[in-house]
């Protein structure tokens, strides 16, 4: 499995989606080999992970010491930070492993090598370099590692999982979480469309994580219908019954709570657009905007614009006890993606006995039912539901209640199932042909 | 001797329009929706089946009778969006083999929150079916059959009554058959008429289920079903919707053609008939005494309340609704009265019902609503605003005094 964060290191969701389908599989039996793009730092020791020292210079290899991640085996590639190689040298080097193959097998070229060039005289940045140097390094890991499927999460990947397709033969499986258009809406950028769209066309398999993902496969990166499969995500029960002291918190005010990454992807001018009306009628109320991101300077900008900057609380990223601390502290979570095509967060959320408001263009308002739903733009009723909750306690209850007995039913397990089920189909198909 | 009864609930609400926080004005019903739904059903179930049954009627000579209990706040859509439907109930009314029983105007829960509300309601809907069809109702049908002693005992009280309509649950017939008239323990003259569930819902629910195992249900089919009782029983009571014929039904599953036949194939025996309910509590007698302590209605499976009362936010706006009433009445103002007591109509509580709402189901029937939430907040968001209206006419007034008085 190929992947580019996991836990405790984590900027989104992705992270922790990789945890906890991964910890699922372990449970099923599956046995995973996670590829790192860089080492992961063990300073944390709530998490139980430990590192070894690599036999292999070239690799990291770390053991998550933990009975419920047993099959899973992780793999970081270390990064040195500076001087990168050129992104070329890297590119050469994965084509000429996979030049070496094919004259091996005969077999063909997997993906357009058209597809990495348009942009790289403009783009020389990290990530493109990074993401080369990575499947550089994955080829060659790859090599000493026995498995059956690839499982590539996300475009940071693909090259590395079509590049390790071609040198194995093995089938491909790519996973989106998210697409270019998610991202940056219509300002795609054309390189990481490019890694995207050949990752999806060279894979054996795509897996989306909601419909709505599908539908932008199928549309805007023209893959076949029946190669592409949905595989919502799931949450891991909350187990230690955070809602107990909650009621206990005297508060003369409401909380409203934005929490994710600040990017346009994300709608922060709607929150900020909606809690501009919510004022208009209450007062006792204040918006906790937690995260960050390339939009957080234009938000509080916004946020003074508007005259509600008293109003609005910019915590930065949060992680592990302070994300607890907010969601006790909060009475509603409000996701305006304006297009996501999961959502992890909402069922945090809902785990922790917030209930949520969220957009319509989200793949998560496919799974849940007992939450409030808006169309992003909406701002005045995303503000009317708004206050509609903190007006009225009988809503909250009742979102609260039959939302966090909905949330248990999207289990990590399920989803490691059905990912099970695609791979068990494409190792057969490969054993037929 | 099984008479066989029928009586059809006619009913349609007035739905709320997307009403936010925000709005201001007084305009709390989607006139545009009402109509058009109104007028779909009047096009695909009212005319046509008010037709069939008039034709029946008159093909029968009288003897196929049956009874309706129309709504007052769909009688007013109707005279506004499909004044044509009005012309055929009045031609039935006349045909003297109709009956037509009391409900709540608003098809309301009134008598849970309020016994003075519940009576002006039946009062002011027994006054309109008067004016209407020339007849007074003799026979009360609460609101989705909810009913209860203290219902039965309220009623009587009233002292106008002959009979009550409810749903023959299983928990209150303790194994006693629907098809006999029964009395509540308190003594007093009403008898109760109790639906008959299973062959009502054959007609009404199973009709075009083809995983039923008595798919397709023939009028002989149920004919013989009916003269089964035949020795057991006074009178088959078929309650049901009236959308059932053509909106719940589509015309092509033939449920028409089935209606069509039906009386015949009935009164191919001669020991059955039809009667309505009126008729049948002069026919027969009380056999027993049915003791209904809690609440019944004829709702889903649990045939309880819990579709309108099952969750913190339905039960939250039914009681802030009905606190209100003092402050409504005393505004005098005859629009604001006229736009709570609307707010008063079940299906609005229905639509919060977070029950089923995962499976999605019949709840969805007309459900202007995605979500229970929505509807919630939409009929608190208009409520809030009605409240506002009460509050401001005395202050303004009293402030009009002040400054009279100050200018003196």
């Amino acid at each position: 499995m190929l992947g580019w964060e996991f836990p405790p290191f984590i900027s989104g969701g992705l992270g922790t989606a990789c945890y906890g389908l991964t910890k699922a599989m372990s449970k099923l039996g599956l046995e995973v080999t996670f590829v790192l793009p860089r080492t992961i730092c063990a300073d944390n020791p709530s998490t139980h992970v430990k590192m070894r020292t690599p036999a292999d210079a070239n690799f990291h290899h770390v053991d998550l010491e933990s009975a419920e991640l047993k099959n899973i085996k992780f793999k970081a590639i270390d990064s040195p930070l500076k001087p990168y190689a050129d992104a070329g040298t890297y590119r050469h080097e994965i084509e000429e492993m996979i030049r070496a193959k094919q004259k091996l097998h005969g077999t063909t070229m997997v993906g357009n090598e058209n597809d990495f060039d348009d942009d790289k005289a403009h783009y020389a940045g990290d990530m493109y370099t990074e993401v080369h140097r990575y499947a550089a390094a994955a080829v060659k890991l790859a090599m000493q590692e026995d498995f059956d499927v690839i499982h590539a999460h996300d475009w940071m990947t693909y090259p590395a999982g079509m590049a390790v397709a071609a040198v194995t033969g093995k089938p491909l499986v790519v996973h989106v979480h998210s697409t270019e258009f998610d991202r940056s809406g219509e300002n795609v950028n054309q390189m990481i469309y490019n890694i995207e769209r050949a990752g999806m066309h060279g894979a054996d398999k795509v897996i989306a994580v909601s419909y709505l993902t599908r539908n932008i496969i199928l549309a805007r990166y023209g893959v076949a219908g029946e190669k592409v499969e949905v595989v919502y995500n799931g949450i891991e029960r909350n187990g230690n019954g955070l809602s107990i002291g909650k009621t206990g918190i005297k508060k003369d005010e409401k909380i409203v709570l934005f929490l994710g990454r600040i990017t346009m992807q994300k709608g922060p001018e709607y929150f900020l657009g909606a809690a501009k009306k919510v004022l208009e009628v209450m007062d006792n109320v204040r918006f906790v905007m937690a995260g960050s991101g390339d939009m957080m300077k234009k938000s509080v900008e916004l946020a003074a614009e508007l005259g509600i900057g008293s109003k609005i609380l910019f915590t930065g990223f949060l992680r592990g006890e302070d994300v607890r601390k907010v969601y006790e502290r909060a009475d509603l979570y409000v996701m305006p993606s304006v297009s996501e095509p999961f959502g992890i967060a909402p069922l945090e959320a809902l785990n922790h006995d917030v209930p949520v408001l969220i957009s319509k263009q989200s793949g998560v308002s496919e799974v849940l039912t007992h939450v409030l739903k808006a169309d992003f733009w909406d701002t005045t009723e995303i503000a009317n539901k708004i206050v509609a909750v903190l007006k009225y306690p009988p809503l909250q209850m009742t979102l609260k209640e039959h939302g966090n007995f909905e949330v248990r039913k999207l289990r990590w397990e399920d989803a490691a199932e059905k990912c099970k089920q695609i791979y068990e189909q494409l190792i057969d198909q490969a054993v037929c042909v | 001797m099984p008479s066989v009864c029928f009586y059809f609930q006619v009913h349609q609400p007035y739905r709320l329009r997307h009403y936010t926080v925000f709005d201001e004005d007084h305009r709390y019903f989607d006139t545009f929706k009402n109509k058009s739904i109104c007028q779909k059903v009047a096009n695909k179930c009212y005319l046509p089946t008010n037709r069939l049954i008039l034709d029946l009627i008159k093909r029968h000579e009288g003897r196929f009778r049956v009874a309706y209990s129309i709504t007052g706040v769909l009688l007013e859509q109707l005279a506004d969006y499909a004044p044509e439907v009005m012309s055929t109930f009045d031609a039935l009314a006349r045909t003297g083999c109709v009956e037509f029983l009391a409900e709540t105007y608003y098809h309301s829960l009134s008598f849970l929150y309020s016994r003075n509300e519940f009576h002006e309601q039946i009062f002011k809907h027994m006054d309109t079916i008067e004016n209407l069809f020339g007849q007074r109702p003799r026979v009360f049908r609460n609101t989705e059959l909810i009913y209860s002693n203290d219902l039965a005992e309220a009623i009587e009280e009233m002292g106008v009554f002959d009979g009550i309509i409810t749903e023959g649950a299983d928990r209150i017939l303790e194994g006693r058959s629907p098809n006999f008239l029964y009395k509540p323990p308190k003594e007093g003259k009403a008898k109760l008429l109790l639906k008959n569930y299973a062959l009502s819902d054959d007609i009404a629910f199973r009709f075009s289920n083809r995983g039923w195992s008595e798919w397709p249900l023939m009028s002989h089919k149920f004919s013989d079903w009916v003269n089964k009782v035949n020795g057991n029983g006074y009178v088959v009571n078929l309650f049901m919707d009236y959308e059932t014929f053509g909106e719940h039904q589509w015309e092509d599953t033939g449920i028409f053609n089935f209606m069509r036949q039906l009386p015949e194939e009935i009164m191919k025996n001669p020991d059955n008939n039809f009667k309505t309910p009126s008729e049948a509590i002069a026919s027969y007698p009380a056999t027993d005494v049915i003791n209904v302590p809690g609440l019944i209605s004829w709702a889903d499976t649990e045939r309880d309340l819990s579709a309108w009362l099952g969750n913190a936010m339905q039960s939250n706006a039914l009681h802030e609704l009905y606190r209100m009433e003092q402050k409504i009445k005393k505004t005098g103002d005859k629009t604001i009265l006229s736009d709570w007591r609307k707010l008063q109509s079940s299906d609005h509580f229905y639509y919060m019902c977070t029950k089923y709402f995962s499976d999605g189901d019949v709840h969805k029937y007309f459900n202007p609503y995605d979500s229970p939430y929505d509807s919630y907040i939409n009929f608190m968001n208009v409520m809030g605003n009605l409240e506002k209206r009460c509050g401001k006419t005395p202050q303004n007034r009293q402030k009009v005094m002040s400054q009279l008085e100050s200018g003196i």
